[in-house]
């Protein structure tokens, strides 16, 4: 026994350990999702989805998991070999490693780090790296014009998205995730959307900014995670399948696991900017390590709801419109709030 | 409009009809699925579908107009005349009984379901069911034998039409002979004459149970 703590006490243990927990909660949440998702779809398109495989079909993500496992793996012929084994693993590297300054509870952060939200954007842009390689590779133009679109339009979207977050760290003062989310505790009414714990005029002042720019964050978030209206990546009935056409098997699988916990990843972010991480909406009442982590993931999951409602009601943008939005709208926008975020928290 | 009002009223348009449609999309979420579990629980049909067809093989006379009828000619029926010596029972509308019909296949791939032939029938004893799960793993389990005389039973009944055919004939034989000797006893004539209508007699009864066994003609 005491061998046992001595080891779980080592150092490099230790981390190793840390490290599982976010991946243990990819791929519970992954099958979960997955499984939410076309119950979700299924029902706003007045269907039933899974009812064949256990209750509700609730064992499917699973058997669709072995299937998966089980697939045979064919590499093209022609296909860049190197770079099309990695794509998958950087796609997924790229999302996990931004799990590290996640703050899941009071009591769980992977690493409390300053540069905490800083150093997520960046780890998270190495998903367009993974993809435009996944494409490349592929030596197919469904999947190069996949990855091309894939990386035009992360890239444009980025900007907006990371002057949300600029317009948030200036109000905090912070990059850390868990300083964050700690200013904003203390009940509903110091979420960032609200206004955030500040006196009642700048509160007040701050509001409908954080609201915009909450609006346009979690656009730019969609079109970050590559999803509906935003999925011209992978618009199906243009691209086939877009950068993962050729993918096939466990590759297939880990390109799906990685778009799966982008969307938890970029919905996390939205609640630790602007809903109050994983405080409790009623103060100190259910709050606790526990309790914390259960907030932090049902907001999480609550976003990663309105993301699938949002997939399901939308259709579609063209490329062009999918360009206005960013340049045209969202970045703007993002700029104006900024500058009126910077003369509040100066005043 | 200047193009600013045009911009920030594309926006306003792009965010209410958005909203618009999450409220649809929502609320259809919440309202009862239309998706019937299929092989769980199954739809009531409508009371005069057609599907199968079924014979009642009881009820059959022989007639064959099912077989004319029916305009992909997916019925095969062979029929053959019973003696009148032969009791075939009745049918429930209290039709008797006078023709051995020694096979009744249906093809029901070639069924197009039209139920032509169930309004022909004198007795009622076609008819389209409601069942329409019946597929197979082998086409020729489509052919349905509704006949249900086993070989020997046709073999029987060929006998006895054959010895009843003779019985006939050789009737028929002895009264033409008779009317031939009586005519020509009556004329005092020579008599060649009786062998003629013999001749042509027999092998006209003879033949007549092959007859529906002739191409179905056209109707």
């Amino acid at each position: 026994m005491e061998n046992i703590l001595a080891f779980l006490n080592e150092p490099a243990v230790t981390m190793v350990l840390l490290a599982l927990i976010p991946l243990v909660f990819i791929l519970v949440y992954a099958l979960v999702t997955i499984y939410f998702e076309m119950k979700v779809a299924a029902h706003i398109q007045n269907r039933l989805a899974y009812m064949e495989t256990g209750w509700h079909g609730v064992i499917q993500p699973i058997a669709d998991m072995l299937k998966l496992l089980q697939k045979e793996d064919i590499i093209p012929t022609s296909a860049d070999k190197f770079l099309f084994i990695l794509a998958p693993y950087l796609v997924f590297i790229g999302t996990y490693a931004s799990f590290a300054v996640m703050p899941f509870s009071s009591g769980f952060i992977g690493s409390n780090i300053d540069l905490g939200i800083f150093y997520l954007v960046a780890a998270s842009s190495l998903v367009v790296v993974g993809l435009l390689m996944a494409g490349w590779a592929s030596n197919n133009k469904w999947s190069l014009f996949g990855a091309l679109r894939s990386a035009a339009q992360i890239v444009s979207y980025e900007i907006p998205g990371v002057l949300a977050i600029l317009g948030v760290v200036m109000v905090f003062g912070t990059m850390n995730m868990q300083t964050m989310t700690q200013m904003q505790d203390g009940g509903i009414q110091n979420w960032l959307i609200i206004g955030g714990n500040f006196p009642l005029g700048q509160k007040l002042a701050l509001f409908p900014f954080m609201f915009i720019l909450f609006i346009i964050y979690l656009l730019s978030s969609m079109a970050e995670v590559n999803r509906t209206p935003f999925d011209l990546p992978e618009a199906e009935s243009e691209l086939v399948q877009g950068y993962n056409t050729e993918y096939s098997g466990m590759k297939f699988a880990i390109f799906y696991l990685a778009e799966y916990a982008n969307l938890f990843l970029v919905s996390a972010i939205v609640v630790v900017m602007f809903f109050g991480g994983w405080t409790s909406p009623f103060g100190s009442f259910m709050s606790g390590t526990v309790w914390s982590a259960f907030w932090f993931v049902l907001k999480g999951m609550s976003f990663v709801f309105l993301n699938i409602w949002l997939r399901w009601t939308l259709p579609r943008l063209r490329v062009d419109q999918l360009m206005y939005v960013s340049w045209k709208v969202l970045t703007p926008f993002a700029l104006f709030c900024v500058i009126a975020i910077g003369f509040i928290m100066v005043i | 409009m200047t193009a600013l009002t045009i911009y920030f009223n594309d926006i306003y348009r792009a965010i209410s009809s958005a909203l618009i449609g999450m409220r649809i999309t929502i609320r259809q979420m919440v309202s009862p699925t239309v998706t019937l579990q299929y092989p769980h629980e199954k739809k009531q049909m409508p009371d005069r579908v057609r599907n199968r067809l079924y014979m009642n093989y009881d009820d059959c006379i022989g007639c064959e107009l099912c077989a004319k009828a029916c305009p992909v000619d997916c019925i095969e029926i062979e029929v053959m005349k019973a003696p009148p010596t032969e009791t075939l029972g009745e049918t429930s509308t209290g039709q008797k009984k006078r023709i051995y019909v020694t096979k009744f296949d249906i093809d029901i791939a070639k069924c197009c379901y039209c139920g032509l032939c169930v309004f022909p029938c004198p007795t009622e004893c076609l008819k389209m069911t409601d069942v329409y799960e019946f597929s197979e793993y082998d086409r020729n389990n489509l052919i349905y034998n509704f006949g249900t005389m086993s070989p020997v039973d046709v073999e029987t009944a060929k006998l006895k039409v054959k010895q009843y055919d003779e019985e006939q004939a050789a009737k028929k034989a002895a009264a033409a002979a008779q009317a031939a000797a009586a005519k020509a006893a009556a004329a005092a004539q020579p008599a060649p004459a009786p062998a003629v209508p013999d001749a042509q007699v027999t092998p006209a009864q003879s033949e007549q149970p092959k007859g529906p066994e002739t191409p179905p003609t056209q109707q």
